[in-house]
């Protein structure tokens, strides 16, 4: 049943302590910093997060790291110039990391809300992040099984939902957003605008609304 | 009749301009982040070229200055860029099934080595103390139907980049068919690796410094196969 809320605060409420969390965004593109603000004050735990990096200064997803609450990051870009919370916590031991190529990570998050079970790619063959894991030749080049990642809640970042929960988004700020909507038990999403239902046409709806849970507008 | 065009090692942007006059018109192209961004400073109107950027977006126009910048709109290196007219985005499972799928007909990637038969190490040092960090750089080797690498031949250190076997941690196996360096440009093939051209050394002076066979690349042995 989707849910419009009023404060960031009451749309993350409900996220418990050992969640794995989707947070959408490409660097600060599209991460929605009210919702990780929101959660941060929660005080949820021992989280598993899934993001395409590690937080990028003292905003965000690296105030998260910063404070403890996550135990594990699943990846494809953790190092930048300003990941300094995340390298602190990596070098000290403190967090887990799961590196993914940022295909596999892509494709991976659209397995799981596609109900596919796993799939073989191409990307990574004969390399450290593909050791143990199953290959075959198929289709002219060798291939690595790679498994679908579920979430129990998605943080997403959209421009525009309308009355149903469908969704737009602005420019390289969709990103991850569609597919994490899709792959999450729960998909929490903060909006710039709510418009009625029918304002958002039918051919340029980006996220259709069974994806979606609970929406709420952030200023 | 010598294959060496210049008197002196390229410059950075010297190659930069010699990879973009490569690039077929109405080509996809994607480029890398550090050196390989400077190939889209000479990227001409005519040729046409479509620039992908892995965080989703085709049509990816230049760098974004003063009020154009858009927190939005940002390229893989998370620099801020503009849309050009016929941009279109996309998610990022559509942006990797571009690459993966084979539609990109060309990416331009750094190297810190490339074997003699195409292997490419470009994420990892190796280092133990380091952080590995990988981005799409292995969805690109992997997806694009030409892998062009640019680099500076040499290390520091004066060891060849271009190398038997890659000492680092691999990026993908066998990507890689063409690397453009301050001294030469290669093609790699089935054959082993053929020299196109060189800057500032002869052939056999270039050949004491890669520990790998190396051919004298014979334009009309090679036919229309190659075209360049």
């Amino acid at each position: 049943m989707l849910k419009f809320i009023d404060t960031v605060g009451e749309a993350v409420a409900g996220i418990k302590d050992g969640s794995t969390v989707m947070i959408g965004g490409f660097g600060n593109a599209g991460q929605p910093f009210e919702l990780i603000d929101a959660l941060l004050d929660s005080g949820a735990t021992d989280l598993t997060v899934v993001n395409n990096n590690a937080g990028q200064g003292d905003q965000g997803l690296a105030l998260l790291i910063k404070e403890g609450r996550v135990r594990k990051m699943i990846c494809s870009f953790p190092r930048q110039s300003d990941s300094w919370h995340f390298d602190a916590k990596y070098k000290a031991g403190e967090i887990e990391l799961e590196l993914v190529p940022q295909g596999n990570l892509a494709e991976r998050i659209r397995a799981a809300g596609a109900g596919i079970g796993g799939f073989f790619t191409p990307t990574g063959y004969g390399t450290m992040l593909a050791e143990g894991k199953h290959a075959r030749f198929l289709d002219g080049k060798w291939q690595v099984f790679e498994t679908p990642i579920h979430a129990d809640v998605a943080l997403i970042k959209a421009l525009k939902a309308d009355g149903k929960g469908n969704l737009v988004y602005r420019k390289t700020a969709r990103n991850f957003g569609p597919i994490m909507a899709a792959a999450a038990k729960h998909t929490i999403v903060q909006v710039s605008e709510i418009v009625p239902t029918g304002a958002l046409d039918p051919e340029n709806v980006v996220t259709p609304g069974i994806y979606v849970n609970s929406i709420v507008k952030v200023a | 009749m010598s294959i060496q065009t210049s008197t002196t090692p390229l410059g950075r942007d010297d190659l930069a301009q010699l990879v973009a006059r490569d690039i077929a018109p109405g080509s996809f192209v994607n480029l890398g982040i550090g050196q390989p961004t400077l190939v889209s400073n000479y990227l001409t109107e005519e040729q046409n070229i479509t620039l992908h950027t892995e965080n989703g977006m085709l049509g990816m126009g230049p760098e974004a200055k003063g009020e154009e910048i858009d927190g939005d709109l940002i390229n893989a290196g998370k620099i801020p860029v503009t849309e050009l007219p016929g941009a279109s985005y996309f998610h990022h499972a559509d942006s990797f099934a571009i690459m993966r799928g084979g539609h990109l007909d060309i990416c331009v990637l750094g190297a810190f080595q490339v074997s003699a038969t195409g292997d490419l190490a470009n994420w990892h040092t190796g280092a133990p103390d380091a952080i590995p960090a990988v981005g799409g750089a292995m969805d690109l080797a992997t997806g694009a139907k030409d892998v062009f690498v640019m680099m500076t031949l040499l290390t520091r250190d004066g060891a060849s980049k271009l190398v038997d076997t890659c000492s680092y941690p691999l990026t993908g196996v066998g990507c890689v068919t063409r690397v453009y360096t301050d001294k030469a440009v290669f093609l790699i093939g089935p054959d082993g690796v053929r020299v196109r051209e060189t800057f500032g050394c002869t052939f056999e002076e270039l050949q004491t410094l890669v520990p790998v066979p190396l051919v004298p690349f014979d334009e009309k042995a090679a036919g229309a196969v190659v075209g360049l």
